[in-house]
């Protein structure tokens, strides 16, 4: 590699780290949580049948689901506009990648909720509890446990997935390293710079994942 | 204290589990319900603390008149204030510990306060000889401690009436023992207790009645010395003879 390839990457290296800490993962952490409201609500929704709400819910999965995710952040951020809803990118990333992940976070947890044992609210039941206060100290928190893999796949995956907001002029780590680029014109160099980077932080949740399911599995675990 | 009428249930329309039961329960009363498999004594006891709804039938709770089918959600609440039940396999709450399971519904369901949950929680531990396991969590318990703990949670609350549902059928034989003690040190306190078993020596020497089903309906019912000495109807006769048969096997 060369001298000066070398020099790019070190120049370019605390650019893309600020933009990762400062828009990448904040943009993950609020997105996350959005999905993650949605995806309990929803989740709990269908778990209850509630009339009516169920089929919206269903009808919700089923649209953003079936969908590209590109897609629908050029709707929102250029499409809406036309009709006068009109957002800022940054917002418009946060709302697109929360309802986009909230939908598949919703069918883990539907699917944690239906795996508690029935017998687990018919206790509650029991001991006078009534159904909100049972689902929030007893099924939720079992749910979560079971649904806690497939939710920190969702987590990595948006970490990622953030990347695409670069299309909607949200100036992310990966948008950076397009705009570095487009001085340097070093692309196989940067971009692999940019894959590491992304990987060095996920290998860390992924360890976090692992640490996670150790702590959950250790008394209460349900399995 | 507890009396049901002409109890009707069905799961769907050509299958009648209940046919009509009758049932009386006085106060300090030990109640066993006895009778084959599939002969309705589950859904009966789910039926009288709402977790089925039947199809019909009255119950008269401490003076007051309910309708079993159309009865509101918040007399509901009242009546399960006042009862308890006891699972076949426990139910205890997975996430949380021994401690945590008997207090939960008192300061959730109940609104006690956690310092008075707390005592009265170690309490009904300490008679059911599980104090000692406080933390533990229910995966880290056999099954008859479980029970055990699923009983103090049931006791905590300072219940009228206890309803079991076979609650020594999932249990390992050598651990159906301590589960029975318990329950007769709570017959022997005068709790009011409607137990479905197949313990015939549970029926025999603790409680003080014996109901006998088949088929969705009540083929006898006696006091508990009558009852074994001397059966009035075949069936009775019949299945009394076919279990003591299968425990001297």
């Amino acid at each position: 590699m060369s001298e000066r390839v070398l020099q790019i990457l070190q120049d370019a290296f605390p650019q893309l780290v600020e933009k990762f800490f400062t828009v990448t993962i904040p943009l993950t952490l609020m997105s996350f949580s959005l999905a993650l409201i949605i995806a309990v609500i929803v989740a709990m929704i269908q778990y209850a049948h509630v009339k009516g709400l169920s089929f919206l819910c269903r009808v919700y999965i089923w649209i953003v689901r079936c969908t590209p995710l590109l897609v629908q952040l050029y709707l929102v951020f250029y499409g809406l506009p036309s009709i006068g809803i009109v957002l800022d990118a940054y917002p418009t990333a946060v709302l697109v990648f929360g309802i986009n992940e909230g939908a598949y976070m919703a069918e883990s947890m539907r699917g944690a909720l239906e795996a508690v044992p029935s017998g687990q609210m018919e206790a509650g039941y029991c001991v006078s509890m009534s159904y909100l206060q049972t689902m929030w100290h007893v099924i939720l928190p079992q749910a979560f446990r079971t649904a806690f893999p497939a939710l920190s796949n969702s987590l990595i995956s948006m970490v990622k997935g953030t990347s695409l907001a670069s299309v909607i002029t949200v100036t992310e780590m990966f948008r950076q390293a397009v705009v570095i680029n487009g001085r340097v014109y070093e692309s196989l160099a940067l971009y692999t710079e940019v894959a590491l980077i992304y990987l060095a932080f996920c290998s860390v949740l992924t360890l976090l994942q692992r640490w996670g399911e150790k702590k959950l599995s250790a008394y209460g675990g349900t399995r | 204290m507890l009396e049901i009428k002409n109890v009707h249930k069905s799961f769907d329309a050509h299958t009648e589990i209940l046919k009509g039961i009758d049932l009386k329960i006085n106060k300090g009363d030990v109640v066993a319900i006895l009778g084959p498999s599939g002969s309705g004594k589950t859904t009966l006891l789910r039926c009288i603390n709402y977790l089925e709804r039947a199809d019909s039938g009255t119950m008269i709770f401490d003076g007051e008149e309910y309708d079993m089918h159309a009865i509101s959600k918040s007399s509901i609440t009242r009546i399960r204030k006042k009862t308890a039940f006891v699972f076949q396999n426990y139910n205890l709450f997975l996430n949380k510990t021994v401690l945590q399971n008997v207090t939960l519904g008192l300061t959730s369901g109940r609104k006690m306060s956690r310092a008075d949950a707390k005592d009265a929680a170690m309490d009904a531990l300490r008679r059911v000889g599980m104090a000692d396991r406080i933390d533990a969590y229910p995966r880290q318990l056999s099954g008859g401690q479980q029970q055990r703990v699923a009983i103090a949670r049931g006791l905590a609350a300072n219940p009228e009436i206890i309803y079991f549902d076979e609650p020594t059928s999932a249990l390992d034989p050598e651990l159906i023992g301590e589960v029975l003690n318990v329950m007769r040190h709570l017959a022997e306190e005068g709790m009011t207790m409607l137990v479905v078993t197949h313990e015939m020596g549970f029926a025999r020497n603790v409680s003080n009645y014996v109901l006998f089903m088949d088929d969705g309906k009540v083929i006898e019912q006696a006091p508990s010395k009558e009852f074994f000495s001397n059966p009035r109807e075949e069936r009775t006769r019949s299945f009394i003879s076919s279990i003591l048969k299968k425990g001297e096997s």
